[in-house]
């Protein structure tokens, strides 16, 4: 019962929080905090899978939100005709060459013994395929990005709602996540970490590098919302009817009709905006419910119980009889998979996509912080880790900005540390973030909600 | 004469820029190592305390210059890496006293203690910004080039000009000097080999006789060494900046674990490995196959096995064929 108050304590106070935001600052800067709060959350959900469920390491977090945001992009921007002409087929060449020729290397390495020679067929094998693929995808690759660059100049993608890429994305990043946990999984735990990390760079800078793909560095813009657009709202009677209903007091005290219509517009675009960020949370609130339900049913789960006896005892739970191997690779692939949602969740709630931002900083190591600070291997921790770390990552500066201007009141506005310090407000998120990290590992190493398990 | 311009082509465009990278990659790559065979854990704040370390030379370098005192034809970034060593194994410390040494007594597993320098992380790369801020910054003076292309040209009569600029010297020559100093100090000092031990096997170290709190201090202090002056290096040849510092984590990290995590020659090694890898891959072979090649087997494409792009990749793509191969590393370091 004490567990159950703490949570709904802790919840409360975090909605008030950005409550408090929506009435100090503006709504839609509380409704965009509150969105990438529940994106965030999901991603954590996905790392707390695998840290907090089986004791995985997963610094590659920045690579399947990748992988779901070029699910994004290649679900919902409509085919580039032209470019399938010029170079489709070459690219389906490769891709048929890329996939055969993993499939040569697997019946390789299947029918001979581990040997020397095996290995030097392998790695020939490889160097050739590579030499035959740059050659037949090199002229296609060329002819595909001399397509309109400035708009195009790539394969473009199905043209189907946005809505559908979360899957896809989700499917995305769990096939590379298969690839990379037969590659990783067996190292230690460390070795993992940074495993993971370098890999996940590998696939950002394939997806920043590779133009014809997703336009590489020069961004994906437009890409459609499934929620209605700002300005189809501020044209839209019921929309206005709605707004005049809902601040009919107010409206009521204007006396001049032409002011009132101006104040009647400036609340339309406000509220547009607003209705817009509540359907998208709305969304993501639904994939956030979803999870946390499948979640907290597989923890309770005897696959839930498994994992956990892996987690605190891989040699007994493999002298048990379970799959150590086996259950590791599912549970990352389950991980990956979340946070692949999450990357393409994110991505629609932006409506771009943009490689270049993709950085570990952002998408590993603060995701990993909401993890730890929240609570690991509880799924109300590791959500509420993400609501808090986002919060204060958001909110740092603000917060930074009074506090300096409190502390340095009696100096004057010229002076030169009051100025350098006002400037570099923004950069004291990292500090906070680091220093709460710091103390949550050292005295509340279990995260703020810590995991509590009842067996009933 | 078409041969030596070939081979002076290659020297002048991949040799000596990856000596010099793989250097400075080396140094890195040591102090990862160190960190990890003696206190255990990897160390995400690398990039950021080399960061550090640079960051004081470079304040330093300023701070000199406007008082006008300069190293000749040196840059006078040399002069300030004692006083920033000082800074960086002071900051070190003081790091060690508050948040790693709590860990180590309680003897936390690696993980928490990796999980922690992410922290250390975090509040490492904030004092830098708030302090120099994320700008670009280039402290590099005295004199630029040993020997320009023109002057090689004229000296030798070849098409191809040799320039070694002076931050690449400086660098191949102060590593040597340094490493050289460290493996000595590791292997035939008292105090070296009683920090190899407590590598090895520290119950028994401990047993010996062995005081954990000297061979931590002494960790630490070789550390704050290399790091600022691999830091100092890098920012020399190319330019100081907080984020490619931060980057750089990840090919050093790889040098580590591809020379065998623990080994301090295998980081090294692995360092060059990485270098030459990452340059060789990269480099466009068109030129130096004209120059071999009869006339009419002249190569129409740039003979460029991946784009520059891709330059990080490739060295991760070696530690995933390392670890998968070779789990140990190369050069045999700690056993997974």
């Amino acid at each position: 019962m004490m567990q159950h108050k703490n949570i709904i304590a802790a919840y409360s106070i975090m909605i008030l929080l950005i409550i408090a935001v929506g009435v100090l600052q503006s709504w839609t800067i509380a409704l965009t905090i509150l969105n990438y709060c529940l994106i965030s959350a999901v991603m954590t959900i996905g790392a707390n899978i695998q840290w907090g469920y089986a004791g995985l390491i997963n610094f590659g977090i920045m690579g399947y939100t990748a992988l779901g945001g070029l699910a994004a992009v290649l679900v919902n921007v409509p085919p580039v005709k032209e470019a399938w002409k010029a170079g489709g087929s070459g690219m389906v060449v490769s891709l048929i060459l890329i996939i055969s020729g993993v499939y040569i290397i697997r019946t390789v390495l299947r029918k001979f013994e581990n040997s020397k020679k095996r290995n030097y067929i392998v790695a020939a094998i490889i160097v050739i395929g590579f030499v035959f693929i740059r050659y037949i995808s090199g002229p296609a690759i060329e002819n595909i990005e001399a397509i309109d660059p400035a708009k195009t100049g790539f394969l473009g993608g199905l043209g189907l709602p946005i809505i559908f890429s979360w899957i896809v994305g989700g499917l995305f990043a769990a096939g590379i996540a298969f690839i990379v946990g037969k590659i990783a999984l067996g190292l230690r735990a460390d070795y993992l970490a940074i495993a993971t990390l370098l890999i996940a760079e590998i696939i950002v800078s394939i997806i920043k590098h590779e133009d014809w793909l997703a336009r590489g560095v020069k961004n994906v813009i437009g890409l459609k919302r499934p929620v209605p657009y700002e300005v189809d709202l501020q044209g839209a009677t019921w929309f206005i009817d709605l707004v005049e209903k809902f601040h009919s007091k107010k409206l009521d005290l204007i006396t001049s009709l032409s002011e009132r219509q101006d104040v009647l517009n400036q609340l339309v675009i406000d509220a547009s905006s607003v209705y817009v960020k509540l359907c998208l949370a709305g969304l993501f609130l639904t994939v956030v419910i979803i999870l946390l339900i499948l979640t907290q049913k597989a923890l309770y789960s005897p696959w839930g119980r498994k994992m956990r006896a892996i987690r605190d005892n891989e040699v007994a739970a493999n002298a048990m009889g379970k799959n150590v191997v086996k259950e590791h690779l599912l549970i990352f692939i389950l991980g990956s998979a979340i946070v692949g949602i999450a990357g393409a969740m994110m991505v629609t709630n932006d409506g771009l996509f943009t490689p270049g931002s993709y950085r570990p900083m952002r998408y590993t190591f603060v995701i990993w912080v909401m993890v730890i600070v929240g609570g690991t291997g509880n799924n109300f921790g590791a959500i509420l880790g993400g609501f808090v770390v986002w919060f204060l990552w958001v909110e740092a500066a603000p917060i930074a900005l009074f506090f300096i201007n409190f502390f340095t009141a009696h100096l004057e506005e010229t002076n030169a540390v009051k100025q350098h310090l006002i400037q570099s407000a923004a950069y004291f998120r990292f500090l906070l973030v680091g220093i709460g990290l710091l103390i949550i590992m050292r005295y509340r190493p279990k995260g703020l909600i810590p995991e509590k398990i009842n067996i009933k | 004469m078409d041969f030596i311009n070939a081979i002076v082509l290659l020297l002048n465009y991949t040799v000596i820029p990856a000596l010099t990278y793989g250097s400075q990659l080396a140094l890195g790559a040591i102090f990862v190592t160190l960190v990890y065979g003696i206190l255990r854990f990897a160390n995400f704040a690398t990039g950021d305390m080399m960061s550090f370390g640079t960051m004081v030379a470079v304040l330093l370098t300023f701070y000199f210059q406007s008082l006008g005192i300069s190293f000749g034809l040196l840059p006078t970034a040399l002069l300030t890496i004692p006083p920033a060593i000082l800074a960086m194994i002071f900051y070190m410390l003081f790091i060690d006293k508050f948040v790693f040494s709590y860990y180590r007594v309680k003897k936390s597993p690696p993980v928490q203690l990796a999980m922690v320098s992410v922290g250390v992380m975090f509040v490492t790369q904030a004092i830098i910004r708030i302090i120099i801020g994320p700008f670009d910054r280039r402290f590099f003076d005295g004199e630029k080039f040993i020997l320009k292309a023109n002057e090689f040209k004229e000296m030798t009569g070849l098409n191809e000009g040799l320039t070694i600029k002076s931050t690449q010297a400086i660098t191949i020559f102060v590593t040597v000097i340094v490493v050289s100093i460290m493996f000595w100090f590791l292997n035939r000092t008292k105090t070296g080999t009683s920090m190899r031990a407590y590598s090895d096997n520290e119950d028994l170290a401990l047993l010996s006789g062995i005081d954990p709190k000297k061979v931590v201090l002494i960790t630490w202090i070789i550390a704050g060494i290399l790091a600022t002056i691999g830091g100092v290096l890098y920012g020399l040849d190319k330019s100081y900046r907080p984020f490619v510092y931060f980057n750089n984590m990840l090919p050093i990290f790889a040098a580590a674990i591809v020379g065998g995590i623990g080994n301090p020659f295998g980081a090294f090694l692995g360092g060059y490995v990485i270098a030459f890898a990452e340059i060789l891959v990269t480099y466009a072979y068109k030129k130096f196959f004209a120059y071999l090649l009869p006339e009419f087997m002249e190569p129409d494409s740039l003979m460029q096995l991946l784009s520059t792009d891709y330059k990080f990749a490739v060295s991760f793509s070696i530690l995933v064929i390392v670890l998968l191969f070779r789990p140990s590393g190369i050069f045999k370091g700690k056993t997974l």
